[in-house]
């Protein structure tokens, strides 16, 4: 396996640029971050890309490859390679800073449009709140509280792509932690910010946020939470 | 294989809709509505539709007439209600679709919209309860 040589075709430039070709030795238990570090060591040391912790834990490395978006450090190259041949862009829905990083300040932002922020309800004087395990809305909130904005899902979904507004599936899945969350005392105006055609209401349900998030969470079923609590809300005259 | 980006650059764009201020928090509510209209509207659609269908296969067997139609729906007021519904819940599941279709497609926003949307809606109460008035009265 190490004799074999992996065609490896890497995007330089911004938005505008084109795909280069190296070749890489091919490695046992090889990751595709495993490669473009080799190819930034070896090749092309101006190949600029981000990473962080290599373990799957900051979210930082994803791209895409064969096109599609996938955390690199957890990606085998035999999981993603397509006859010895890997193509590797930045993520798609983002603006290319350079090469195979990506702008991620849009991205962000919308966390903070859906109101993504927890608003306590209690100060440091009170006792710690008492959440039951069993309680529905904990149980809502744990489905969906793994999130660690890597942006695959992001990068995956056709809504954002052709709705720029939209808020998009990690955003709107933060929204619905929050909207689970019993302490937080602002439910009402983060209702009214995820909802309409740049929120949830924007969503087809097309679930390629759900087939890609690496951390299995299912961001379409957060989405169609938060249409049922906005009806209701709606409904009660309380948006 | 110069070319283009491989990703779209995300937006600058604005928000569509400003969530603070009491105007906009009604123009959220009456979005959310819609979209509650349209589900309710398509849930009744689903099994009108059934119906519908059902009660053509099962009438038309062995060949049917104008006349045996109306033979049947005039003055029946199960089936003067049963196509009235059906024609609202067309009335209000079509234009609320369009308008969705024309703000996704074509970028079409604003009340010239809202204003066509709502005249499609009375056009197709208008016919389709004419049409149901004319077989089942």
């Amino acid at each position: 396996m190490s004799a074999s040589l992996l065609q490896v075709r890497v995007w330089r430039g911004g938005a505008t640029g084109a795909f280069r070709s190296y070749e890489v030795p091919r490695r046992e238990s090889q990751t595709v971050l495993d490669v473009v570090t080799y190819i930034q060591r070896r090749l092309e040391p101006g190949l600029a890309y981000r990473f962080a912790c290599r373990v799957g834990m900051c979210g930082s490395c994803a791209m895409t490859v064969n096109g599609v978006a996938r955390w690199t450090c957890r990606t085998h190259v035999a999981k993603a390679v397509v006859h010895d041949t890997l193509e590797i862009a930045p993520l798609a829905n983002l603006p290319v800073i350079r090469d195979l990083v990506t702008d991620m300040r849009e991205f962000f932002d919308k966390w903070a449009r859906a109101k993504g922020r927890f608003v306590p309800t209690a100060t440091r004087r009170d006792d710690f709140a008492v959440v039951c395990p069993d309680r529905p809305e904990r149980r809502a909130a744990d489905a969906a509280i793994e999130c660690i904005g890597c942006g695959v899902c992001y990068a995956s979904c056709d809504v954002v792509r052709w709705n720029p507004a939209y808020l998009g599936p990690a955003a709107l899945n933060r929204a619905w932690t929050l909207v689970n969350d019993v302490r937080d005392g602002d439910h009402r105006t983060r209702l009214a910010a995820v909802a309409g055609d740049a929120g949830c209401h924007a969503c087809h349900t097309q679930m390629g946020c759900t087939e890609r998030c690496p951390k299995e969470i299912a961001p379409t079923a957060s989405i169609a939470g938060l249409k049922r609590a906005t009806a209701r809300a709606a409904v009660k005259g309380e948006l | 294989m110069k070319g283009v980006g491989p990703t779209t650059p995300a937006a600058s764009q604005p928000p569509l809709l400003e969530k603070e201020g009491r105007s906009s928090r009604g123009a959220v509510r009456a979005e959310v509505l819609l979209w509650l209209a349209q589900r309710a509207s398509a849930a009744v659609l689903g099994i009108a539709v059934l119906i519908h269908l059902a009660t053509m296969s099962y009438a038309v067997r062995g060949g049917i007439s104008a006349a045996e139609i109306l033979a049947r729906t005039r003055g029946s007021l199960g089936w003067l209600l049963f196509y009235g519904v059906f024609v609202l819940a067309v009335a209000v599941h079509v234009p609320i679709g369009l308008r969705t279709i024309a703000q996704e497609w074509a970028g079409w926003r604003g009340a010239g919209l809202d204003v066509i949307v709502v005249a499609i809606a009375f056009a197709l109460l208008a016919l389709g309860w004419r049409a149901v008035w004319a077989v089942c009265a």
